[in-house]
């Protein structure tokens, strides 16, 4: 089916269709096909009462408070304005309406008289009250309508503090279905109902269990909609449940810090700190937040972040010191002024380059922080330490695959929007979690299953997006390029391919169709564990859809044959044709906030910004110019090294000094005692963050740095989506921006750099980045996002991209085809259980942040791994005992969880708990060609723990 | 107030959850599960049906098992228990709850049975059972009023009930009692199914028999009175797929005439029923009828079972539902949610369910009774219908008689009669002793008459000047005995209980309408202005008619209400005396 027009929308007029009059309050006004006649009010200049509907994108009238009702000429009964679709020459009486002014107080009444009193509300300023004062209600009076009600309640109820980021008084609660909608419609995490009935009617929590207690994933998209304040942010409620959302000195507009979702946000903002978080209406993310955005906003603030900068305390050694805790870093560090600090800093890189060669020093940038400073960074690696020895996190999570979408199509990014989701018919989600890793992004899938679009969940474990799905197929783990190629068979053997595209837009089908010819789905079945029959039908489904799209994750790219399973995802889009039209599309869901900006912005060792080869000698030009490099250190025309790469150059003896921003490899790393051991080799370290990070745990010099809501910049999502971040807090402390220290370490190493704003980085970066083409700082911040790339200074930038033409030499995209290859290290009779590592919704990443937010850390406060219940009877321990893991490289001892979803023979662990650091136990080997670490597949034994 | 800029001390759990979020699922209870429903369809529409198989299986719904069909169906948890708490006959046993005991009685409260003295029933048995073996619990109408007051035992249901009468009841069977029903072959003997044939044949069109009804005047029997005849137009106008859904959710206190037909002539209703869904073609046909009918239950599948076998329906094209104890559900897109799997709360209009019913697809909702005439219609003619009436009006109407009369039951009565004909020549004049005061002409919706308007015709479009309606018959008829509070009271109970709870003016005003007359003094002003506000604002018929009961006190019986004792402030004006 397609599913361009968004059923949950109320809005949405149908398109070509004339407008029409109706008359409101005697006066002819216009009203568009679709429109409610609350809409069509508003435009007319009233603001009809609501409480029940939220004027919000996805918010699905629902007509039940009958605040809004109006008279219309001809029926029985008034009707509510917020659901009734205006049609043509209606006579309707609002204002006007003395019965309409009755109703609307009398229901307003009626909720008033159980509502608590509005200075013990537990939202003071909420929408409600709001309300009561648009309608002028005198609600003081002593003979007000509603005092005269008998009262439901002799005395107030017990509200439900379970959750640590929620507060729950139902006291206040309307029984509007609000939070029902945006638990079950919105963001559909299907947590909150409307259980029993009339009176007695109460928002529930699955089975009326305590919020804390139940399946909640605190995405807080009820506190947001809530008119009442029932349902309250818990921070802005005091200790007798009164509370105050309007309780901030200003708002901040800017984007959340976490994923590649990119969802935009507004921070309230009191006594220069967040109180609370509100989504906003991001194209990404239509208001949406998930729990991460919205309650995990107080690290900055934590007790251990730096202020100071920090200088090693001679004679400490560099290692991970169990007893160091990073609140009190002055037993291995002491304080330093910044040009001490900064002196020090530059002036350990400068002797080692000065001495050893441009090889011996390399730098990581940071996936986390704005363009600007990703392109200052990349900046100062070629230019001061005369080498590309920079790369991010980007390594660690989709080089793979941006590796193999260079190859076959030219371009590293997203060929559509996740958005794009809701117009396609078949979308297949592999090697991806995104309910825990992209919880944004999942809600717009979880909407267009809803509305009819089939969900192809393809992975080793099952996730929670099975439930939404059409089909759920398990594979063994490894086996992708197996299983891909069974389908491309399928694909190939029953023509299911488009010709004409193919003919058209590619090249090398030949070669595929021939090589695939072998892999039948009953060779490959063995192999990938998937039935042939489930394998013809998923492979089905897929190509005689109109319109398909696949997704994948680190499931797909965290393997030695990582590029391998990106190529055939590739070979599956191109043989259908499933790409460049709306619907369709290849796209890798990118991790951090910025690693797509960052890739662009050129912190990868082989290519310049906009991915242009450093072995270009053009290109190598046309940056030596923009840059103004001296002619005696030119740019390097060799590729650097990759971060893994980086760690076996320390060992090697090579490089001998890093400078290493918003990065933890310490903990990111795989076979981590290699990693740190590295770090500890160097000769020189400079660490540049919030906290004394693992990594910093190995530094010379510690750089206080800037937390994402202290600065300015620019940061691009996974959609391709160049949005504007803006300060909304102070540095705390001598803390400073990191822009500014990567200017003075560049200073400090030789370089003439005067930036005094992110916005001249970005007017740079202009110049030498096509992709950035008729996208202007101003342009960010009037617009607040526009999508590259972007077609002119006034128009919308490109959703969907390669409808016309691929961005390769021939215009072509090309087939590559593949082989399957098992894991580089699979399990064995001594190693019989596949370790695979990953994140959990609430921590990110290493941790580094969300074990330093409150809500976050309290919700998942430490190390677990979670396995299949049959799994743990084995082992005979029971959920919540200590388990150890051990692989070839290490072991560690956490918590066990269970999970149903989980298959026998795996465990799962997340990499985000320093106490039990899941990369102690992962294989560094790499894939050839995008150089990824297969996080995804090690053997591993387990054992009960002894904690 | 606090600043709210330091975050607050959260509670301390620095030991990680044991498993994922929320309630485990018990493999020992989804082992329940699958056994019970195995090869069940696990479709959200089964819901209901699914949990009264675990209710009749268990005789309660444990969380356990709740979760486990929620897993087993794929279902949200919320979205389970939301269907699970709407209806009453459900019984939710929470973690460390005890379950109800194996044997319930249900004591009506309906207006009728509460005028045959249910309250002192219903102590009287309270006082009599252990309650660790049998639970007394008072429940809405029960469709039996001509024999008030009236318990059900288990399924047993037992007419002008004592105390005596249970207790002798309960050393017996609990099954339905059989009911006699006039079967297949006797049904076809007298021309049964002809009419059915004759559609399905072409002999008889559609049009030829649309035009018929409307030249008899069928209405919809369920209350609404809307003619039958536009109905099929408007549905058959509607793109396939289509649906027909029977509504035997008879629900309206004092309404059991649906009843007394299902239990006369099973197979005349449904060859209406088919005969209507041939009208409008409907892919299916599903019938959803009242939970408080169990014995009704076992003759529709018992008579659908044989109509299938004569081959005059094909195997499972007939869907027969259970209600499960929702008075809302009557309303037809309540009813429709319903047999979704949902809670029971009416749909807004536009669209309507001829546009966009069960499962969105265009539906033909009718009532049982309005279905049974159309083979009957079709065999005696349009003229035969319509020539009957009194009064000016046209047609026959199935009255469901109760209350202070000699011969409660259905009376089967020129439409247009009047009350005070329809006791006097049908019901044997008023009981003995009783003296009448008013009547309620359309159950507990239809507004309260006073005896001084005994005499205007009762139809429908009749009664709206007096701000009542007939509704779907159901006739109480009250005597100088009662107390007239204690009537508005009974009622406005009913509709708080039976409200869904969706729009705040019924779902609030029902409550507060319930708590102002339990006042001594009524505020006229705030009454008539609350009424009102449901009137003008519910959603559904439910909130809007609600305000009824009292509107009519208001109006007709000022001085009775005086005489009770109640002083309304301030002195009501313009009303008409009950005397």
């Amino acid at each position: 089916m397609s599913t361009l027009a968004s059923p949950l929308a109320p809005t949405a007029p149908a398109p070509n269709m004339q407008a029409f009059d109706i008359t409101l309050d005697g006066v002819a006004v216009q009203a568009l096909p679709g429109e409610t006649l609350w809409q069509v009010a508003k435009r007319a200049g009233e603001r009809i009462p609501h409480l029940c509907f939220k004027d919000a994108p996805g918010y699905r009238a629902d007509g039940n408070c009958r605040a809004c009702m109006v008279e219309i000429e001809g029926e029985r009964t008034l009707a509510a304005s917020c659901i009734r679709p205006a049609m043509p020459g209606m006579v309707v009486r609002s204002a006007s309406s003395e019965r309409v002014r009755s109703a609307r107080e009398g229901v307003m009444e009626l909720l008033l008289a159980d509502q608590p009193a509005r200075a013990e509300s537990p939202d003071r300023s909420s929408h409600f009250w709001e309300m009561v004062d648009l309608m002028a209600l005198d609600i003081d009076a002593p003979d007000a309508a509603h005092k005269q009600l008998p009262q439901r309640r002799a005395a107030p109820t017990l509200p439900d503090t379970s959750h640590t980021a929620m507060h729950v008084n139902l006291d206040a609660c309307i029984e509007c279905n609000l939070c029902v909608r945006a638990c079950r419609e919105v963001q559909v995490n299907d947590v909150i109902g409307l259980a029993h009935r009339g009176a007695g009617s109460k928002i529930v929590f699955d089975f009326d269990d305590p919020m804390g207690d139940s399946t909640c994933v605190a995405c807080g998209e009820c506190v947001q909609a809530c008119p009442t304040g029932a349902l309250m942010p818990a921070r802005i409620v005091d200790e007798h449940g009164h509370g105050d959302s309007a309780c901030a000195d200003r708002k901040v507009d800017s984007v959340c810090p976490y994923c590649g979702v990119g969802c935009q946000l507004t921070y309230h903002v009191k006594n220069d700190k967040i109180v609370f978080v509100e989504g906003r209406n991001g194209p990404s993310n239509e208001n949406r937040l998930c729990v991460k955005g919205r309650f995990g906003f107080d690290y900055p603030n934590h007790a251990a972040r730096l202020t100071v900068p920090l200088i090693r305390r001679e004679g400490v050694p560099k290692g991970i010191d169990p007893d160091f805790d990073p609140a009190k870093p002055l037993t291995h560090f002491r304080v330093a002024s910044w040009d001490e600090a900064l002196d020090l800093a530059a002036a350990g890189l400068r002797r080692l380059r000065d001495a050893h060669g441009p090889n011996a020093l390399a730098g990581f940038g940071s996936a986390k922080c704005s363009n600007e400073e990703a392109w200052l960074f990349q900046k100062l690696v070629r230019t001061g330490f005369h080498s590309n020895h920079v790369d991010h996190c980007t390594r660690l999570c989709h080089a793979s695959s941006v590796a193999a979408l260079i190859e076959c199509i030219g371009s590293g990014a997203v060929t559509a929007s996740f958005m794009q989701a809701q117009q396609a018919d078949v979308v297949i989600l592999t090697g991806c979690n995104p309910t825990v890793n992209h919880p944004v992004a999942a809600t717009y899938f979880k909407q267009a299953a809803k509305r009819g679009t089939k969900l192809i969940v393809l992975d080793p474990r099952g996730i929670t997006m099975g439930a939404h799905a059409h089909r759920m197929v398990r594979f063994t783990p490894g086996s992708d390029v197996s299983l891909f190629n069974a389908m491309l068979n399928v694909i190939v053997t029953e023509h299911l391919y488009d010709e004409d595209y193919i003919a058209a837009h590619t090249e090398g089908f030949e070669a595929l169709k021939a090589h695939v010819l072998a892999m039948t789905p009953e060779a490959m079945s063995p192999a990938c564990g998937v039935a042939p029959d489930e394998i013809r039908d998923i492979a089905r489904l897929y190509a005689n859809a109109e319109r398909a799209m696949i997704f994948w994750g680190m499931g797909i790219s965290q393997h030695t044959h990582g590029t391998d399973n990106a190529r055939c995802l590739i070979s599956l889009a191109l043989a259908t044709g499933h790409i460049g039209r709306p619907g369709t599309g290849l796209h890798p869901l990118r991790g951090q906030n910025n690693v797509q900006g960052a890739s662009d912005a050129g912190l990868i060792p082989m290519v310049f910004p906009d991915y242009q080869p450093v072995g270009d000698v053009q290109i190598r030009a046309a940056f030596e110019e923009l840059w103004n490099t001296p002619p005696d250190t030119p740019l390097s025309d060799k590729p650097g090294l990759t971060v893994v790469e980086i760690v076996h150059a320390i060992h090697a003896g090579t490089i001998r000094g890093m400078y290493i921003q918003g990065e933890n490899p310490a903990m990111s790393d795989p076979d981590l005692d290699h990693a740190r051991g590295a770090l500890a080799r160097l000769e020189h370290l400079v660490v540049q963050d919030l906290f004394v990070t693992e990594t910093a745990q190995f530094a010379d010099v510690i750089l206080p740095a800037s937390a994402w809501a202290e600065k300015d910049g620019t940061v691009t999502n996974t959609n391709r989506q160049v949005q504007m971040g803006r300060a909304a807090v102070p540095l705390p402390g001598d803390a400073r921006p990191d822009w500014w220290i990567i200017q003075e370490v560049a200073r400090r190493l030789g370089l003439d750099w005067h930036y005094t704003h992110p916005r001249e980085v970005f007017a740079e970066m202009k110049r030498g980045m096509h992709s950035l083409d008729h996208i202007s700082w101003e342009r960010l911040e009037a617009e607040e996002s526009v999508t590259y790339p972007c077609p002119a200074d006034d128009a919308p930038g490109m959703d969907v991209v390669f409808g016309d033409r691929f961005p390769t030499a021939s215009g072509r995209a090309r087939f590559r085809p593949t082989v399957p290859l098992p894991p580089d290290e699979p399990i064995d009779d001594a190693w019989p259980t596949v370790l695979i590592t990953g994140r959990q919704l609430e921590h990110w990443h290493t941790g580094s942040m969300t074990r330093r937010a409150s809500v976050l850390d309290a919700l998942e406060p430490a190390a677990v791994a979670t396995l299949a219940p049959g799994e743990l009877d084995r082992l005979g321990l029971a959920p919540g005992a200590p388990l150890s893991i051990e692989t070839r490289r290490g072991k560690i001892t956490l918590t066990a969880r269970t999970d149903p979803l989980m298959p026998e023979g795996m465990v799962f662990v997340p990499f985000c708990y320093v106490e039990a650091a899941a990369n102690i136990l992962t294989n560094p080997a790499l894939d050839p060609y995008g150089k990824i670490p297969e996080f995804k597949y090690a053997a591993c034994r387990l054992a009960a723990g002894d904690h | 107030m606090a600043d709210f800029t330091t975050a607050p001390d959260t509670p301390v759990r620095r030991k990680p959850r044991a498993t994922q979020r929320g309630r485990q699922l018990e493999p020992a209870a989804l082992a329940d599960i699958e056994a019970l429903l195995d090869g069940r369809p696990r479709a959200r529409d089964s819901l209901i049906e699914h949990l009264h198989a675990i209710q009749d299986a268990w005789g309660h719904l444990a969380l356990r098992h709740l979760r486990a069909l929620a897993h087993w169906m794929n279902l949200p948890m919320a979205t389970v228990y939301e269907t699970a708490t709407f209806y009453a006959h459900f019984d939710i046993v929470g973690d460390g709850e005890i379950p109800p005991p194996a044997v319930s009685i249900r004591v009506c409260d309906s207006l009728p049975c509460e005028l045959a003295g249910a309250r002192a029933l219903h102590a009287a048995l309270m006082a009599d059972v252990d309650p660790a073996d049998i639970r007394v619990v008072r429940a809405p109408c029960m469709g039996r009023c001509d024999s008030a007051p009236v318990v059900e035992v288990g399924h047993r249901h037992l007419g002008h009930a004592t105390p005596a009468a249970v207790h002798t009841l309960l050393q017996g069977e609990l099954h339905p009692k059989e009911v006699a029903w006039q079967r297949l072959d006797a049904y076809r003997a007298e021309g049964g199914y002809d009419l059915l044939q004759g559609v399905r044949s072409g002999k008889v069109s559609i049009e030829k028999l649309s035009s018929v009804l409307q030249d008899a005047g069928l209405r919809g029997l369920g209350g609404a009175g809307f003619p039958t005849f536009k109905k099929w137009a408007f549905v058959r106008a509607e793109p396939a797929p289509r649906y027909m859904v029977i509504n035997a959710d008879e629900g309206e206190p004092g309404t059991f005439k649906d009843r007394h037909y299902l239990e006369q002539a099973p197979h005349r209703f449904l060859e209406g029923a088919l005969v209507s869904a041939h009208a409008v073609d409907a892919a299916a046909l599903y019938i959803y009828l009242r939970d408080e009918y169990p014995g009704l239950h076992a003759v529709l599948r018992e008579a659908i079972a044989e109509a299938e076998a004569a081959g005059l329906a094909a195997p499972g094209y007939i869907v027969l539902r259970r209600g499960a104890g929702a008075y809302i559900c009557g309303e037809e897109s309540a009813l429709i949610e319903s047999l979704e799997g949902k809670p029971g709360k009416p749909r807004h209009r536009p669209p309507f369910v001829a546009q966009k019913g069960l499962f969105d697809r265009p539906t033909l909702v009718n009532n049982v009774e309005t279905v049974y005439w159309i083979p009957l219609l079709w065999q005696r003619g349009a003229d035969w219908f319509a020539s009957q009436g009194r009064h000016g009006r046209k047609g026959l109407r199935s009255f469901s008689v109760s209350g202070r009369v000699k011969t409660p039951g259905v009376h089967l009565a020129p439409a247009g009669i009047t009350l005070q004909e329809l006791v006097d020549e049908y019901c044997g004049g008023m009981a003995d002793g009783h003296r009448l005061l008013a009547y309620l002409p359309g159950g507990a919706s239809g507004g309260i008459l006073p005896a001084t308007k005994a005499d205007i015709p009762l139809d429908f479009d009749t009664l709206q000047p007096e701000g009542c309606f007939i509704g779907s018959a159901a006739v109480v008829v009250i005597s100088d005995h009662d107390d007239l509070r204690a009537v508005a009271k009974n009622l406005m109970a009913f509709f708080a209980d039976e409200s869904c709870g969706q729009c705040t003016p019924c779902r609030v005003g029902t409550e507060k309408m319930l708590g102002l007359l339990a006042r001594d003094e009524w505020d006229t002003d705030q009454l008539q202005r609350l009424a009102q506000v449901m009137q003008d604002a519910s959603i559904c018929g439910l909130g809007q008619a609600a305000p009824n009961p009292v509107t009519s006190l208001l109006r007709f019986f000022p001085a009775e209400l005086a005489k009770q004792g109640i002083s309304l402030r301030p002195a009501a004006a313009n009303t008409e005396s009950a005397s």
